[in-house]
């Protein structure tokens, strides 16, 4: 029974060193069907081992395999050991799916690259640490893969390392992510003092069985610290207020890379990690104040995006909003919501982001908005996929995003957070909104091409056009796996139910489904309504946004300027740290006080010497004289001793 | 009676010795310590060691000392002129070192283990005679005996090496 | 008489034989303390010989004895050939190995 579960994480890890150590010398035919073979069979076996799941009775769905025992240590022991239920089944098939896909794209969109050997190993690499992340059953192995796919971040985002931009992004997403993992590791380490264990088995079931010890908190008890410093570490992974700002300078990376990475799979792990932590969440009221957050970074990053002028860094942003709703979801007590909607994202953004690649390659290198228009002419497939993702981020029904992020806003108003809910629906109007005004700069209009460009443009090669097509296609059906209570049952949430059993679910009423159409209604007019803004602002009037810009000169200014986070934390983060760093630590304690030390030592020695050498005057008498000396000490002592 | 021949003797010894270092004239030490031996012979005779006490006579007083004397009337003996002291301060360093040594010394020579000798020394008749120190030497100390006489030859073929004027 | 009033008038011979290496400056001179050094020594072997009954101790300074005598030979022999080549004395005029 799933004896080759640990095959899905070590064949992208076998691929990644072939094609890593190898690849130099392989030709690129070969690298690409060493990479994608093994990603490919990582998916076809991730099938595999779902369906035997399956075949299993819905309390029977929680199967652990021991891979090998990493540590032995007195009492501490940890295991690599994977854990298949129906919350890492979904996160398997996400992260092995979109993967694969993302991987045969990537065969096209590279493939004049230099690295091509160095891509793919990273890419590999990256497949491993993400399967280790979802597949393991404790949280030391957990954040091993939690820290390999931070790396594996900073070596794609830094792939143009050749660019300073790229390779300065690369540093921020790495120690950015690093500051939110310190407070990952005290939670890890707060969990084992408490409950003597990192498995998840252990340490859930402790605290189901722990009755009062562990029961619903009042204030800041054991729980809610965990949760807090853990919900640190998710900040920092899933680009949350404040650690965010590594993932538009992320945008460096090529596009599979944000498309793979920052958008399906790396940065949903901290949801992920909420989420398999629901007992610890759940029962701890102010831990859940993560949907505060989760909120103010959807709306916050949403207003950023209505502005942008770059391409990616639009749907990096928008990124950075729908993780917040998937927050939002875990924090309301929604936890398969959250995850429903971490699916449907992964299908269309990585979607969006595939074709927003593939229009930077028919443009060969464009990234401004304001440079495209009227591609849809010359790069139909593109165009009819890209907007496939626009309907379904927007929420317009029957499209995927519509159900995952109705049920997160639904559950928001449910579960007793109205204001969430306002907010929610706001965002999601801007969400529209940006994303058609993407839309219609790039594919509708008039055509504000350069020469250079138009005279490449072309449409992708089969290898990126499929690859788009079979996204449009997942983001248009994915979401009737979720069906809300009024239309169906919602098979997502049942299938989901055994991996939550352990989370605390205080009771909501009952509520009409009446009531459900109603919002769900609202939601929808809401989203037409910023779809239909941006149609005349920028296909109608188009003068009409320039006006509005001006007018609003300030506002634009600010939004246009990410409020000017990142100069706000040079100012008061990072050129403190710097500088401390370079006077006090290195100048000041290594050169002065270390080196001092040594250098001292040695000085002091050489000044002893020279004041010593003097003794060896070449006087006979006093030589005699400290013979004679010397051996008055020895008698001295002995008198003093046996005296 | 023995007590008080110690005590002259002992006047004598440490009176010439003291005369050896204070004497300005080399001449004047080396007569010093002649003197000086000749007292000690005179201790060696009241601890039963009238052999010893012959051939430090003999040996020492009349042989050793009178090389040293030659060498002394050879190179400028009655000179006055005073040989400069480059260091002065090594004249007031060794006289407190030399108490100094003296204070270590004596109480563990005071605290010395009466258990191992008895106070007056129960001596055989003809202990330290000549047959008596004969025996042991040509028995026991054989080698020893052989391997000084070697040495001394040694000692005069470097002597006569060493003085030899290069011609 | 007990051993010790002889052992201590061997230290303060001793001690002014070394006393007198110090302080001299003529080169025979020191080898004249050095030979006061030697006979306070064989004052011990001999008061120790006499005390313990055991005549070793007489042929032990009997070697010394023989010792001394190829050393002084060979010590002036030495002195001579200084005198020779540097006309000179003086202990402290010998200073040349120093740093």
């Amino acid at each position: 029974m799933l004896d080759y579960l640990w095959l899905i994480p070590i064949l992208p890890l076998a691929g990644a060193a072939l094609n890593g150590l190898l690849g130099k010398r392989l030709p690129k035919r070969v690298i690409s069907i060493i990479a994608c073979g093994a990603s490919g069979a990582a998916f076809a076996l991730a099938v595999v081992s779902v369906l035997e799941l399956v075949s299993l009775a819905p309390d029977q769905r929680h199967v652990v395999k021991l891979f090998f025992t990493w540590i032995a240590s007195g009492d501490f022991v940890s295991r690599a050991e994977f854990l298949l239920d129906p919350l890492s089944a979904v996160m398997l098939l996400v992260v092995t799916g979109v993967g694969f896909v993302i991987h045969v794209y990537s065969i096209g969109y590279m493939h004049a690259e230099n690295g091509y050997y160095r891509f793919f190993a990273y890419m590999n690499l990256f497949l491993f640490s993400m399967l280790v992340l979802v597949l393991s059953s404790n949280f030391l192995l957990m954040f091993v893969g939690w820290e390999g796919v931070g790396l594996c971040s900073y070596l794609l985002i830094g792939y143009y390392f050749e660019r300073k931009s790229a390779a300065d992004a690369g540093k921020k997403a790495f120690i950015v992510n690093r500051i939110g993992d310190v407070g990952f590791v005290i939670g890890i380490l707060l969990i084992f003092v408490t409950f003597n264990s990192l498995g998840f088995d252990d340490v859930f079931r402790q605290i189901a069985q722990g009755g009062q010890r562990f029961g619903v908190e009042e204030g800041v008890g054991i729980l809610t610290a965990i949760g807090l410093l853990l919900f640190v570490g998710a900040t920092g992974k899933s680009a949350q207020i404040p650690l965010y700002v590594w993932l538009p300078d992320a945008m460096e990376g090529p596009t599979p890379v944000s498309a793979l990475i920052h958008a399906a799979t790396m940065v949903t792990a901290g949801v992920y990690m909420v989420v398999r932590c629901a007992p610890i969440f759940s029962r701890s009221p102010i831990a859940l104040g993560v949907v505060m957050i989760g909120m103010m970074t959807a709306f916050f990053a949403a207003t950023i995006g209505l502005v942008q002028t770059d391409i990616k860094r639009v749907l990096a942003y928008s990124t950075v909003s729908q993780l917040g709703y998937m927050f939002v979801a875990a924090g309301v007590g929604a936890f398969s919501a959250g995850i429903f909607h971490l699916m449907t994202h992964a299908f269309f953004k990585a979607l969006l982001f595939l074709g927003a690649g593939s229009v930077i390659h028919a443009l060969s290198g464009e990234q401004d908005l304001t440079r495209m228009g009227g591609l849809r002419r010359h790069t139909p497939i593109t165009a009819w996929t890209m907007l496939a993702g626009a309907l379904a981020i927007s929420g317009i029904p029957p499209l995927a995003g519509f159900f995952s992020k109705d049920e997160i806003l639904w559950s928001a108003w449910t579960h007793g957070h109205p204001w969430v809910w306002a907010f929610g629906l706001l965002t999601a109007g801007m969400t529209a909104f940006y994303m058609f005004r993407l839309v219609f700069l790039a594919f509708f209009g008039t055509e504000r091409l350069t020469e250079e460009a138009r005279h490449h443009l072309h449409e992708s090669p089969p290898s990126m056009t499929l690859t788009l097509a079979t996204l449009a296609v997942l983001s248009v059906l994915g979401g009737f796996v979720g069906l809300p209570a009024w239309i169906g049952n919602n098979a997502f949430e049942r299938f989901l139910e055994p991996s939550l059993s352990l989370a605390y679910v205080p009771g909501y009423g009952e509520q009409a489904h009446a009531t459900e159409i109603i919002f769900a209604a609202v939601s929808v007019i809401v989203a037409l309504a910023g779809i239909y803004v941006a149609y005349t602002l920028y296909v109608k009037r188009p003068q009409a946004a320039e006006e509005l810009a001006a007018r609003f000169r300030g506002l634009y200014r600010l939004l246009f300027h990410k409020y000017y986070v990142d100069e706000v934390y040079d100012t008061v983060v990072v050129n403190p740290t710097v500088s401390g760093s370079r006077d006090i630590l290195w100048k000041g304690f290594d050169a002065g006080v270390i080196d001092g030390a040594v250098n001292g030592v040695g000085s002091t020695v050489q000044a002893g010497a020279g004041i010593l050498k003097y003794v060896q005057n070449g006087l006979i008498r006093s030589y005699a004289a400290w013979i004679l000396l010397g051996a008055i000490a020895v008698l001295f002592y002995i008198a003093i001793t046996h005296g | 009676m023995e007590t008080a021949l110690f005590y002259l003797f002992a006047a004598i010894a440490l009176g010439a010795a003291i005369s050896v270092v204070a004497q300005r004239r080399v001449f004047y030490s080396a007569l010093s310590l002649i003197v000086c031996l000749c007292a000690l012979a005179g201790t060696y005779m009241l601890l039963q060691a009238q052999f010893i006490a012959a051939v430090q006579v003999i040996v020492y007083a009349g042989a050793i000392m009178v090389v040293f004397l030659f060498v002394i009337m050879l190179l400028d003996p009655f000179s006055a002129a005073v040989l400069r002291d480059k260091k002065k301060y090594l004249g007031y360093v060794a006289v407190p070192l030399g108490a100094a040594a003296i204070a270590c010394l004596y109480p563990m020579l005071r605290s010395y283990n009466m258990a191992l000798a008895p106070r007056t020394p129960i001596l055989t008749d003809g202990f330290g005679n000549v047959r008596h120190v004969g025996e042991t030497l040509f028995t026991e100390y054989l080698l020893p005996f052989e391997v000084t006489s070697i040495l001394i030859l040694v000692a005069i073929i470097g002597t006569v090496i060493l003085a030899k004027r290069q011609s | 008489m007990d051993i010790v009033h002889y052992l201590i008038l061997s230290a303060l011979l001793f001690t002014i034989g070394t006393v007198g290496v110090i302080i001299k400056r003529n080169v025979i001179a020191v080898f004249l303390c050095i030979e006061l050094m030697l006979n306070a020594v064989n004052l011990s072997f001999v008061a120790f010989s006499s005390f313990l009954s055991q005549v070793q101790g007489q042929v032990i300074v009997f070697i010394v004895m023989v010792v001394a005598a190829a050393e002084a030979a060979v010590g002036l022999a030495i002195t001579v050939a200084l005198f020779r080549n540097r006309n000179t004395l003086n202990v402290d005029d010998t200073d040349l190995m120093k740093w």
